[in-house]
């Protein structure tokens, strides 16, 4: 397996210019005054010092967006014109793209290449088509029984809060801010501690497109003390999370325990990828690769960060020996390294070396990969495992890193029933080409998106979310607004009318 | 108490938990008694169910799930049986309307008139609906083939309270079985018989065993035993918001299950200059007092405008005087008992904040009668936005009535509350009505009207009120899962 240099780039880090928090337009210190850094994963170095929020500084945020929604102008402009302002700063993203995309391969390791390809694209894509959305709000009028006029009415729930993790903060920003924003609403966003800078970028290019301010704040800071203050907040309305499952439980408990504040959740997973006999071969392993290793270009790899990781791979015994051979051969033309791929930081990083010897110990077998790389930053070989069983750990938790764990079924029913067993329920892949068994197992596998013959396919169009312990709740999609809207419903007596 | 002789013949029939198909003991064979709230005596003993008993049942819904014909029945097979259920809730109305009168202090005529027929439509509505569950298929921007199925979530825990047990009952119940999900039903342990028997009903009507249970019991054991359980999918509860949060505090420690939730409330009442004052009263009288004011929309914050204040608080009181309150199986009678000790003595406790903080009691103010739980209504003027009277919901018949001059500063009284369930205008300016029904967060508006639950019509709160709706087919979202479906058209293509 060829390795590139680690640690030494050719790219010269760019100038961090926004490192304070955004509130009500302004970017300033924190009320502590506090300030937290940011490490480059490549190299395990310092970026920047960040300005670290606390629960005051959640307090003055939610108190300029409870302004700016009781009082201000977003949420009373019609639709039309808050799509207007959305369209202009996904212009100014896209004008401002590789600034955006190297910030987000600084800070959380991801492959330049792709953060200019597909993070920073899909994320102005987020904001055309929600400003295409935002003045096509419908409710409805209802057909009563009794002689009544009644119609729904969707309105923007009010102060939300987005709590986004580090593996696509563009992304995730975009998917979250723009759908609420279309909504009407005003915000408070928290991005992870490890990667808070495009975040803060964005604030700034949001104010520039004119969004008001008050609509969209951004307080850099960790999770317990943050976002916690989110959850727990008496006039936040919503709080929608992306992150892991037992994060998850907590900002639900926390928004039970305050004001009832609606929750969304889009938490782990351990999805299944369930590839038949009939499958081109390979087309399989090319999908199981991009499950894993996220590798949409050959000979580049990415660090299997990602919720809907096929990270249980099943291969029907017809091709399974096939299936390791490609396998084995597609590893030998990896290559890691810079430009950006690291895992996002040590704790991680230590993480994903601890499932990795735990497969070991329990008995799977390391067919390739198993390591660190280089003495600098936070780089892991691309792993395979096979010979795993269900209730090895490897096959059961979520790691969260570049290992994939591949399995031998010989039945439809025994792969569905293999597929469900599992708490997460996230994302499922099916390669096949036999129509039945298409329809058949994507009706049963018990997952919120379920990808054919390919995998990991976003779009905006497709809303996207788990189901059991994967959490509650769609990203994208005209679905994707109704975590911000309330439904009214306005009830009339209709006098003297022989038409109902 | 008129010619009515105050006596009802009747025997429960059904006093045992419903699991899988069979009238059976707990596991612990504890029982527990519910009362006749109109002279505290003891109606039955009814079983106890604990966790061990949820256990039970959530096994046998999960097995009729995931293993049953139920779920994957045509919607229009599911209809069909719904359909007759239908039929005999009807052929069994007289009884029905007895058992909910007798265990919850209801009226019998308006249980006959109202609440079992209401339970008969919002079936056959859900029945009607079980086969139109769309999903969509969607224009994607790349070459992919995506569709959203919408499927049932799995096993419910459905956590109901006592005042209105039917409708409770089938609000929740029905579309959650027209979506092709199964289970566990928690009746109020004040209420408990109803439910158990619409469970002998459903089986008669050929729903499947194991895809309706009911576990009588209480809430610190039963139900909290269902919120925590970690083969539960989702749990939908209506009661107090102080228990709405330990359900869903529940829900997230154990398995992140669904939670909606439909809670209190302290729903304004905003009158105009402009109201017809007959209507006005009457419909703010029955805003209140209606089953006893044992109702979460309650229109308990009446804020009536300036020009009319005088003449409405003396129509109102008269109204409130000639008030009916007696034993609720006497025709005649509009007012019944309080449920039982605990709701009588926090009534009577709020009565008296309301006297030790400054209010002007017009009319009531105490209990009525030697035995069981009445309560006069009660009507309180000079009421402020501070006094808890004004802040708290009571759930009994007190009215704080509250004067007004502009329509801004209704609207923001109006919103001056952590509830958002339910708000009423009356009016017949078109502009008040649109400016005012916009401008209040509360789920439901009710313009020159109150207490409208038309089965198409969602309901359900904002802020502390809760979240998700009941009635509507939005009310079938909460049962119902979108997975999406992207797939390739032909050959795989690279998505970058």
């Amino acid at each position: 397996m060829a390795t590139e240099s680690n640690g030494v780039s050719k790219l010269k880090t760019p100038e961090i210019k926004f490192t304070k928090l955004f509130i009500n337009g302004q970017f300033i210190d924190s009320v502590s005054g506090k300030k937290f850094e940011t490490i480059d994963p490549r190299t395990g170095e310092v970026v920047t010092q960040v300005a670290e929020g606390d629960k005051e500084d959640i307090d003055i945020s939610v108190k300029a967006a409870r302004e700016a929604f009781d009082h201000g102008k977003w949420p009373r402009m019609s639709g039309f014109d808050r799509g207007r302002i959305l369209l202009k700063l996904a212009d100014l993203i896209d004008q401002h793209g590789e600034e955006l995309a190297m910030l987000d391969s600084i800070d959380a390791g991801k492959l330049l290449h792709i953060t200019r390809a597909f993070d920073i694209p899909f994320a102005a894509s987020c904001f055309r088509y929600y400003a295409g959305a935002a003045d096509k709000i419908h409710g409805e009028t209802l057909k009563c029984t009794g002689e009544f006029q009644a119609y729904t009415l969707k309105e923007p729930v009010g102060v939300v809060g987005h709590i986004i993790p580090w593996n696509f903060p563009t992304v995730l920003f975009a998917a979250k801010v723009a759908a609420a924003l279309a909504a009407g609403c005003t915000m408070v966003v928290k991005p992870a501690e490890q990667s808070p800078l495009s975040a803060l970028y964005l604030a700034h290019l949001s104010k520039e497109a004119g969004i008001p301010d008050g609509v969209i704040n951004v307080i850099t800071g960790y999770g317990p003390t943050a976002g916690a203050a989110i959850a727990s907040h008496m006039d936040v309305d919503a709080v929608s999370f992306t992150g892991s499952t037992e994060v998850g439980k907590l900002v639900m408990g926390a928004a039970a325990a305050s004001n009832l504040k609606t929750v969304s959740l889009e938490l782990g997973g351990k999805s299944p990828l369930i590839i038949f006999s009939d499958a081109d071969i390979n087309m399989a392993v090319q999908t199981a690769w991009q499950a894993v290793f996220f590798n949409q270009l050959p000979k580049h790899s990415v660090q299997g960060e990602m919720c809907v990781a096929g990270s249980r791979v099943y291969v029907q015994e017809g091709i399974y020996d096939e299936f390791m051979k490609k396998a084995i051969e597609n590893a030998k033309n990896w290559v890691v390294g810079d430009p950006f791929d690291p895992q996002v930081d040590k704790e991680q990083f230590d993480k994903v070396l601890r499932y990795i010897e735990s497969g070991k110990q329990e008995g799977a077998t390391l067919l390739t990969g198993g390591k660190a790389i280089g003495e600098k930053g936070y780089y892991i070989e691309p792993t395979i495992f096979t010979d795993v069983k269900e209730d090895m750990l490897i096959a059961k938790d979520e790691i969260f890193g570049p290992v994939m764990s591949i399995m031998k079924f010989q039945t439809i029913e025994e792969a569905i029933e293999k597929a469900n067993n599992t708490r997460y329920g996230l994302a499922a892949g099916i390669v096949t080409n036999d129509l039945n068994i298409a329809n058949r197992v994507s009706r049963s596998v018990r997952a919120g998106t379920i990808w054919i013959n390919c995998y990991i396919i976003t779009d905006i169009n497709i809303p996207f979310g788990g189901y059991k312990m994967s959490g509650f709740g769609k990203d994208s999609g005209l679905q994707g607004m109704e975590k911000y809207l309330k439904v009214k419903s306005v009830i009339t007596p209709i006098q003297n009318s022989p038409w109902l | 108490m008129g010619g009515y002789n105050g006596s009802v013949e009747f025997k429960i029939q059904f006093t045992k938990l419903f699991i899988n198909g069979e009238f059976v003991d707990s596991v612990s064979g504890k029982t527990f008694e519910t009362r006749d709230p109109r002279n505290a005596e003891v109606i039955a003993s009814v079983a106890e169910g604990d966790k061990v008993d949820v256990d039970l049942a959530v096994k046998a819904a999960r097995n009729a799930f995931d293993n049953g014909a139920w779920p994957r029945m045509s919607g229009y097979e599911r209809g069909r049986i719904m359909m007759k259920f239908a039929d005999l809730i009807e052929e069994h109305a007289e009884e029905l309307a007895t058992i909910d009168t007798i265990d919850g202090g209801k009226l019998f005529s308006l249980c006959k008139a109202m609440d079992i027929p209401h339970c008969v439509h919002l079936l056959r509505y859900y029945a009607g609906a079980a086969d139109k569950i769309h999903g969509e298929t969607l224009k994607l921007s790349g070459e992919f083939q995506g569709y959203t199925l919408k499927e049932p979530i799995g096993v419910i825990g459905h956590i109901i309270p006592w005042n209105f047990p039917t409708a409770m009952f089938f609000l929740k119940v029905s579309p959650a079985l027209a979506v092709g999900c199964t289970m566990i039903v928690k009746p109020a342990e004040q209420t408990p018989l109803s439910a158990l028997y619409y469970a002998h009903l459903a089986k008669l009507a050929g729903i499947p065993d194991g895809v309706l249970n009911v576990v009588t019991g209480f809430g610190p054991t039963a139900g909290s035993a269902i919120c925590s359980h970690m083969d539960v999918d989702k749990v939908s509860f209506t009661g107090s918001t102080e228990v709405g949060k330990i359900v869903m505090e529940a829900a997230a420690k154990s398995n992140l299950k669904h939670v909606s939730l439909e809670l209190g409330g302290k729903s304004p009442l905003i009158i105009f200059d402009d109201a017809d004052l007959d209507k006005a009263v009457n419909l703010a009288h029955n805003a209140v007092f209606f089953n006893k004011g044992e109702i979460c929309a309650a229109g308990s914050r009446v804020f009536v405008q300036e020009g009319i204040f005088d003449a409405f608080v003396e129509k109102s009181v008269e109204m409130a005087k000639s008030r009916v309150i007696g034993d609720p199986f006497n025709p005649e009678v509009q007012q019944g008992p309080q449920i039982d000790k605990k709701q009588f003595d926090k009534v009577l406790k709020y009565i008296e904040y309301g006297k030790n903080e400054g209010a002007t009691l017009l009319t009531g103010g105490k209990s009525y009668g030697d035995k069981g739980y009445f309560i006069e209504p009660t009507i309180f003027t000079d009421v402020n936005e501070h006094m808890k009277i004004a802040k708290d919901e009571i759930f009994g018949p007190v009215l704080c009535l509250m004067k007004f001059k502009t329509i801004e500063e209704a609207i923001e009284k109006a919103n001056a509350t952590r509830y958002g369930l339910a708000a009423g205008i009356i009016t017949n300016d078109l502009n008040i009505a649109n400016r005012v029904s916009r401008s209040v967060r509360a789920g439901t508006i009710w313009i020159n009207c109150f207490f409208i639950f038309d089965p198409s019509c969602p309901f359900g709160g904002f802020k502390m009120s809760g979240f998700g709706k009941d009635q509507g087919l939005d009310a079938m979202h909460k049962y119902l899962h979108v997975p999406v479906d992207p797939d390739v058209d032909a050959d795989y293509v690279e998505a970058i």
